[in-house]
């Protein structure tokens, strides 16, 4: 049996007197389609925060492809390999389309070589489907653009985990199939994907495994169909 | 050999200095530490508190602190405005970090000038029938002038700390610092509240302005004097935490004193300055906060 | 590479234009305004490196430029340095001063080093007060070298002070179109971001503090031979403070044009402005305009031109 790819045990992140993350361990293959759900609160946002470097934990490991990576920085571990989208988009305001993807395909992808990068923007942006935007300014993007430019510019980054945070929510029903349709195809090309939604369709049609959070802990694991069934998240969610 | 006396002396220099380094602070503690905004602007409008003091000092003869205490609306109402102009511009765009700092700093700027226009560069100082007396307590002399600001300082940090916790404006001022999404849901404006809040930020800091004027003389430079000492109490204390501000106040007025009584007053700016990067190198969040 | 050698050529340009009008029988005082309005490219220019590109706003520009001035007018005293010596200590030591200041402070918010080198500079000013060794509050006497290499001493610095104007720009423009300033722009842009899609943000933060910190201090090096009198409040002057602020947000933070635009104007303007109005009323009406320019338009006269042309 082959390692996972990431490692998470018993990461514990406390904010002041509150515990946010009270010893939350998950391991996920390389290849897999990985959903986390959980209601509001649960500490989703900030698992995902202490696995990209945001934020440095209190207690416990991560480990990726083996390493741990528990104390390297955020940065670093872009360029190994962990690249994260933004719930809010957070795009290079100041830059057009194409060269928001210039960023991390100088900084993460390619490491220390400071080529010419144009043509594999203009491909990354061709499958994502943004390419007649290429010289606009985010500004001018409409929603579902943004979100979109958030998953190129994660692609542009060469992830081997990425993690897609809500970067459906709040879309129409079309709109939750085009990304879906992306992160389908992004998941062929053996990337591996953690997937972060809210929307059950979505994260059910999707993963092939998930882990469901509430109140700081991992509560279940399973395929769709167990998680479906399993009591704890259906009083995670619902209430007594 | 110590000397026990003039270690005394400046120890109970330093507490009473604390006090009022409190009131000064208490602005920046609300706008700072409570509504995140970096108003570099405080020390200037603590000066201009200073000369509303002297002009009606020397043309009506009037207590500076009761003139502190009168003009205290008007520098309310001039905070909203600077709020107001301040949240159009920058805030609501989403702009805050770089151009809301160099608005403040021009404002910091143009008061300075200002008063130098009007004023000129000589010492300004008022009269008042306490000035120059003191009292004497367990063999330490005590100046009126230092005690009677000190004691309205405490009594400026009381009255904050009952308002922030007892009234509604005052806790939807706490609520707006943690927590804009839950301030809606209570169906209190947020802009409103936060008007609120730096009108009175900017009033503490007039009402201490008056107080300054009454401890020492003053010039339209002497802002510059206070913004190490606002911002290391604050950053000291806790961002927003009042109790905070005063214990960092008096810590820093006691150090100040005895650097002052034992090396010379010329190492007071660097205390603060000290105090400032130590807190931010080793507890940003200060003694008290969240 | 073209591009470069372009850059190169232009630059030769303008210095041996400045060393031409240098060599001209013009009005003297001409030499010395000239100085002043190239001396503000310099510390516009470099400001804007960490302001403009980084978005990291420095308050304490009188305490990098002070630092250049005194480290040289230290040199002079001691050991009677040329001036190339003081121009490169200086600058090292304000770059080391740009490098603490940022270690201590820029792994926290942008505010908090914003609001230490506000305090900086008055700390600074109560230190230099204090060394008598160079002069104290008092001031000290500086005498210039007898022989320039031609002309008079001050039309000498006044090219000396054009070479590093070219200098200082060429370094902001080459910074700009590289891969630096790319990721100074992410950073700025969204510095969250940026560092999630591998930007070494610290570091390149503390290098764009470093590099303004050098320039600043290579602008106060020939301060001492410029005046031949120095002392701490004018070598600490707000008017520092407040135009390197100024002349890039007039003129375009963007770029490394707006600077430039920035100082020429303004500071032509207050080299006019000086013979008829007061310097107090000349600083208030600078602060009246940076204001207005924050408020109104914040993207400066570049912004204004870009807008214009539609783009």
């Amino acid at each position: 049996m082959t390692a996972p790819l990431l490692e998470v045990e018993g990461l514990v992140k406390r904010f002041g007197g509150f515990t946010a993350l009270n010893r939350v361990s998950l391991h996920v293959k390389a290849g897999e389609r990985f959903g986390l759900i959980g209601p509001n609160g649960s500490g989703k946002t900030t698992l995902i925060n202490c696995i990209s470097g945001a934020l440095a934990p209190d207690g416990g490991r991560i480990l990726f492809e083996g390493v741990d990576i528990t104390a390297v920085a955020a940065h670093r571990r872009t360029r190994l390999g962990i690249v994260r989208t933004f719930q809010i988009p957070k795009p290079f305001s100041s830059m057009s389309v194409i060269e928001n993807l210039h960023i991390p395909l100088e900084y993460a992808a390619h490491g220390r070589l400071h080529g010419a990068t144009g043509s594999e923007a203009a491909e990354i942006l061709r499958v994502i489907g943004l390419e007649a935007k290429a010289h606009l300014r985010p500004g001018g993007l409409t929603q579902i653009e943004m979100r979109k430019l958030e998953l190129a510019r994660a692609l542009a980054a060469r992830p081997k985990l990425l993690i897609s945070d809500e970067a459906m929510a709040g879309l129409s029903s079309a709109e939750v199939d085009d990304i879906l349709a992306i992160l389908f195809r992004l998941n062929e090309q053996r990337i591996t994907i953690i997937m972060i939604e809210h929307i059950m369709r979505a994260v059910m049609r999707f993963s092939e495994r998930i882990v469901v959070l509430d109140a700081r802990e991992r509560i279940a694991e399973g395929t769709p169909e167990e998680i479906v069934g399993d009591q704890a998240v259906e009083k995670a969610y619902l209430g007594e | 050999m110590i000397a026990w006396d003039l270690l005394a002396n400046a120890v109970v220099a330093g507490l009473l200095l604390g006090g009022f380094y409190a009131a000064v602070s208490l602005g920046v503690s609300i706008i700072f530490g409570l509504l995140d905004i970096a108003n570099i602007a405080q020390p200037a409008f603590l000066i201009l508190g200073s000369y509303a003091a002297y002009v009606m000092n020397s043309t009506f003869g009037l207590d500076p602190i009761l003139t502190g205490l009168l003009f205290t609306p008007v520098f309310y109402l001039l905070g909203a405005a600077v709020y107001r102009v301040y949240y159009g511009s920058f805030e609501r765009r989403g702009e805050e970090s770089l151009r809301g700092l160099v608005f403040f700093f021009g404002l910091l700027f143009i008061i300075e000038v200002s008063l130098s226009l009007k004023f000129g560069v000589d010492y300004r100082l008022v009269q008042a029938g306490y000035i120059g007396k003191s009292i004497e307590f367990a063999g330490v002399g005590i100046a009126y002038r230092l005690l009677v600001p000190c004691l309205v300082g405490l009594a400026m940090t009381l009255a904050l700390h009952l308002f922030l916790g007892r009234t509604f404006y005052g806790r939807a001022i706490m609520a707006v610092s943690q927590d804009r999404l839950a301030l809606r849901l209570m169906g209190a404006n947020p802009v409103k509240i936060k008007t609120v809040a730096f009108g009175i930020g900017i009033a503490a800091a007039s009402l201490a302005g008056a107080l300054l004027v009454t401890i020492t003389p003053v010039i339209p430079s002497s802002d510059r004097d206070y913004i190490g000492r606002m911002f290391a109490i604050t950053v000291l204390g806790g961002m927003g935490s009042i109790g905070g501000t005063l214990v960092a106040a008096v810590i820093l007025g006691v150090i100040e004193s005895l650097m002052a009584t034992f090396y010379g007053p010329s190492w007071s700016l660097a205390v603060s300055f000290g105090i400032l990067l130590i807190a931010l190198a080793v507890r940003p969040a200060g003694l008290f906060g969240r | 590479m073209p591009q470069a050698a372009r850059t190169l050529s232009v630059g030769l340009a303008v210095v041996a234009a400045g060393v031409l009008i240098a060599s001209l029988r013009v009005n003297p005082y001409l030499y010395f305004a000239g100085y002043v309005i190239f001396q503000y490219i310099v510390i516009a220019t470099a400001w804007n490196i960490l302001g403009g590109y980084a978005g990291y706003v420095n308050f304490g520009t009188p305490a990098f430029f002070a630092l250049g001035a005194y480290t040289a007018v230290f040199l002079i005293q001691s050991i009677r340095a040329p001036l190339p010596v003081l121009i490169l200590a200086g600058g090292l030591v304000s770059a080391l001063l740009g490098l603490g200041i940022g270690y201590l402070t820029l792994r926290l918010r942008g505010v908090f080093f914003s609001i230490a080198t506000l305090a900086l500079s008055i700390v600074l000013q109560t230190m230099i007060i204090n060394w008598d060794y160079v002069g104290g509050s008092r001031g000290l006497s500086v005498i210039r070298p007898s022989s320039p290499p031609f002309g008079s001493y001050v039309t000498f610095l006044f090219t000396v002070m054009v070479l590093l104007a070219v200098v200082a720009v060429t370094a902001a423009r080459f910074i700009e179109r590289s891969w630096i300033g790319r990721g100074l722009a992410a950073l700025r842009d969204n510095e969250e971001a940026a560092e999630c899609m591998g930007v070494p943000t610290l570091r390149l933060k503390l290098f764009a503090t470093t590099i303004s910190g050098f320039l600043l201090g290579v602008a106060g090096a020939p301060f001492p031979y410029y005046v031949t009198f120095v002392e701490p409040n004018s070598a600490f002057n707000l008017d520092y403070a407040v135009n390197a602020l100024a002349m890039p947000m007039i003129g375009g933070t963007t770029s490394w044009i707006g600077p430039v635009i920035g100082a020429v104007l303004l500071g032509s303007a207050q080299q006019l402005a000086t013979v008829t109005i007061s310097s107090e009323m000349n600083l208030f009406i600078v602060g009246v305009v940076l204001v207005a320019f924050v408020v109104l338009a914040p993207e400066g006269i570049l912004g204004l031109v870009r807008r214009l042309r539609g783009r």
